[in-house]
């Protein structure tokens, strides 16, 4: 067999990648093992669209995963709604949950999350920025090498984990600190610090990946300028990567809003209308899992609550996720 | 820099060049702003390598350490004409333990195993369990065991006075090998590891075919400028971002309640009929599996991109059709990349708890799960649950039982390096 002129002109260029190869049909007379001229771009393949349909389907199961999760939250919550003892206004306007004598406000689960989320941010934006600066600008590359893997085991260790770290590390030094009758056993200052910790490498490994986008050049304009290290980092560096750094800071955010078992072990169970970070109370989050880990009878209104506030939960950070990538979109420097 | 020999340049140059103390003092400060900053930056990256030793520092410390155990009967006192407990023949030890409990509850062990065919070391530890009945006083964290050895024997004089004080391992291969138990001495997570290998199993056999098939989609068949296309790919990236929780209520709702015929096993007739409803393992591992799906998409596709498009263009060329070129040429050369995504993946899965709170996993379970349609308990939530008691000694089997889940999590990390680096090394090669 030779290589003939029908196989070259039969290569497609990158452009035409998408789908069956156009063109490859013979044209001339020589066709590739003899025998008439075949046009096989017309010839129908069952098995290859069958395949096609089955890997779009495949792609459809992410559609179908967040419908399910829009019909599922959204019924329930009608259901919710439908009570008679309940309506938005007491839903939004109360400071008292305790759905067994009929109190549907949400504010004090929702105080908690904000709370120990403002906490956990205290916490965890300054270290992540700090440490993301640090891997990117400061630290020689054989550091880095090192550093990084240790951010990721620090991101891969399960929740849970870091629960039991809140409560058996976090809150005994706390309460050490500002003393026992300040601090309760349950808190949501102990829970937010961990909540902190957990969301640093997350902050640091996104804002380290713009701060590295940032093109040399700028740095080294910067340098030849008589620039320092500091001014070259935190005033050209940074605001050339502030998008994605911001964009880090609300996944950050929308990551602790949605943290759930640091809180249900750390933070306590009961809802409280409180603003002090040393007394105990229960987030949204913390909420959900204590109640459907009780014995929970469907269509009653503790199970139909979770899911009105669990709508609430997946919209806040679905909001937050696509602020995020919009900030990033929008406001992206493109540098050559 | 060489901001200071700034002082040597001609006066001509004074006019564009700033120069004098001031300036000076003005460089020398820029400079030290620098390096506090730096030292700040520096202290950062520290504290996040502290906190990460001090999470498993604590952990360790509670994993080990003295306890201070009470028996109910001293084994001394079981010893027959002088030979001690642990060196009686079997005859013996039936008999002492036909002398120490009720008649009833030595007919349910004989009903359950005949004493005739226990052997000597099974009816030994039901001697412990039943009549010698060791009890948990206190427990102390390692470092106390180490460093303050003295005042820890002191203080467990004082407060339990004839307690047996002794240093233990809450880690044991008892520990991993035995069921869960009420009593924390005899507690271990067999059942949960084989709860959380299940559920894994089932999570990775429905997530990562669909997963790949997802990836393949989006990378090698959809037009990218087709709103569908686009809708899949942007609702992706944001289902990688939902709370966990919200996908434990999806499976609640959709696989325990709405499928509970299927998940419940129930269509087949098998299954616990006691119970039967939908908080079993294939529910838990359905879940998961939609929980972890974005992210084997998400990685699965980075894997493809890499693959250069020469490699398509030649099979295309060699008249491959386009499934042909996928399967034998794309597939083989992106898999590694795809592995250790969908290894990562999978052990986000393993660590996860939230979701299988919310689906229904059991609060207590002895028996090993038999197949995708028992009830479950998986080792976080083991955890979790050893963690919410009050008690000091469950605190020690909750961390003995992290030791476990993170010693799993680091191998399977270690293996997806490991293929990583493979990976890299043959593709530097070719």
């Amino acid at each position: 067999m030779s290589r003939s002129a029908p196989i070259a002109q039969a290569a497609i260029s990158a452009e035409s990648m998408q789908g069956p190869v156009a063109g490859a049909e013979s044209t001339s007379e020589s066709v590739l093992g003899g025998g008439p001229p075949l046009d096989l771009s017309r010839k129908p393949r069952v098995a290859e669209s069958l395949i096609q349909g089955f890997l779009f389907l495949c792609g459809a199961i992410s559609i179908l995963t967040t419908l399910g999760i829009v019909y599922v939250l959204g019924r329930e919550s009608l259901l919710f709604f439908a009570n008679e003892e309940v309506n938005l206004l007491k839903f939004f306007g109360g400071t008292e949950w305790q759905p067994a004598i009929g109190r549907f406000g949400i504010w004090p689960l929702v105080t908690a999350t904000f709370m120990a989320s403002l906490i956990a941010m205290a916490v965890a934006l300054p270290m992540g920025l700090c440490i993301a600066i640090y891997l990117s600008e400061y630290a020689p590359q054989r550091t880095r090498s090192v550093l990084k893997p240790i951010l990721e085991v620090l991101a891969g260790i399960p929740t849970v984990v870091y629960g039991y770290f809140a409560l058996t590390f976090m809150t005994p030094l706390l309460r050490g600190i500002f003393g026992r009758d300040i601090v309760e056993i349950y808190n949501t200052a102990s829970a937010g610090i961990v909540i902190g910790i957990l969301v640093i490498p997350l902050v640091s490994s996104m804002s380290e990946d713009a701060l590295s986008a940032v093109p040399n050049a700028l740095r080294q304009a910067s340098y030849g300028l008589g620039a320092t290290r500091l001014e070259t980092a935190v005033r050209i560096v940074l605001p050339a990567a502030l998008s994605g750094v911001a964009a880090a800071f609300i996944v950050a955010i929308s990551r602790a809003i949605g943290e759930t078992m640091i809180v249900a072990i750390a933070a306590g169970a009961g809802p409280n209308f409180t603003f002090s970070p040393f007394r105990a109370a229960e987030t949204m989050t913390g909420h959900i899992v204590r109640i459907s880990g009780g014995d929970l009878s469907y269509d009653s209104i503790d199970y139909n609550s979770i899911f009105a506030i669990g709508l609430l939960l997946f919209l806040l950070t679905l909001s937050l996720n696509v602020l995020s990538q919009w900030i990033v979109r929008r406001f992206r420097e493109e540098y050559e | 820099m060489a901001v200071h020999q700034r002082q040597t340049v001609p006066q001509a140059a004074d006019r564009l060049m700033p120069s004098g103390a001031a300036h000076h003092e003005q460089v020398v400060a820029r400079q030290r702003r620098g390096r506090i900053w730096a030292i700040v930056f520096q202290a950062a990256m520290l504290a996040g390598i502290v906190a990460l030793c001090a999470l498993l520092l604590n952990i360790l410390n509670q994993s080990f350490g003295y306890v201070a155990i009470v028996n109910t009967i001293d084994p001394a006192e079981l010893a027959v004409d002088g030979v001690p407990l642990n060196e009686l023949p079997k005859e013996n030890l039936v008999e002492i333990l036909e002398a120490n409990i009720s008649a009833g509850l030595m007919r349910r062990y004989e009903h359950d195993i005949p004493f005739a065919e226990r052997s000597r070391e099974n009816v030994h530890d039901l001697i412990l369990e039943r009549v010698v009945e060791p009890q948990v006083q206190a427990t102390w964290g390692l470092f106390d065991s180490i460093f303050a050895r003295d005042s820890v024997f002191a203080e467990a004089d004082e407060r339990f006075p004839g307690s047996d004080v002794y240093f233990r391992s809450w880690l044991t291969t008892s520990f991993i090998s035995k069921s869960q138990s009420s009593e924390p001495l005899r507690a271990g997570v067999r059942t949960a590891i084989f709860g959380s290998l299940w559920v894994v199993a089932i999570t990775i056999l429905f997530s990562f075919p669909i997963g790949v098939g997802a990836a393949i989609y989006l990378e090698e068949y959809a037009h990218k400028e087709r709103l569908l296309n686009r809708l899949i790919q942007t609702n992706i990236n944001n289902l990688a971002g939902v709370p966990s929780i919200i996908y434990g209520m999806l499976g609640l709702a959709i696989f325990v309640r709405i499928l509970e015929l299927f998940t419940s096993g129930a269509f087949l007739g098998i299954g616990d009929q006691s119970t039967a409803n939908g908080r079993t393992i294939i529910s838990a591992g359905l879940t998961l599996g939609l929980l972890i799906l974005p992210l084997i998409i998400i990685n699965g596709q980075e894997a493809i991109r890499a693959v250069p498009n020469s490699l398509r263009q030649a099979g295309f060329g060699l008249g491959a059709t386009h499934w042909q070129v996928i399967w034998h040429h794309v597939l083989p050369s992106a898999m590694p990349g795809v592995l250790t995504g969908t290894i990562l993946a999978v052990s986000r899965a393993i660590g996860e708890t939230a979701p299988l709170v919310v689906v229904g996993a059991s609060t207590f379970i002895a028996l090993d799960p038999s197949g995708p349609f028992s009830k479950f308990t998986v080792l976080p939530i083991q955890i979790y649950q050893w963690t919410s008691r009050p008690q000091d000694e469950f605190r020690n089997l909750a961390a003995a039982a992290i030791l476990v889940l993170l010693i799993l999590l680091l191998s399977l990390n270690a293996s997806a390096v490991l293929l990583r680096n493979r990976f890299d090394r043959s593709r530097a090669i070719a």
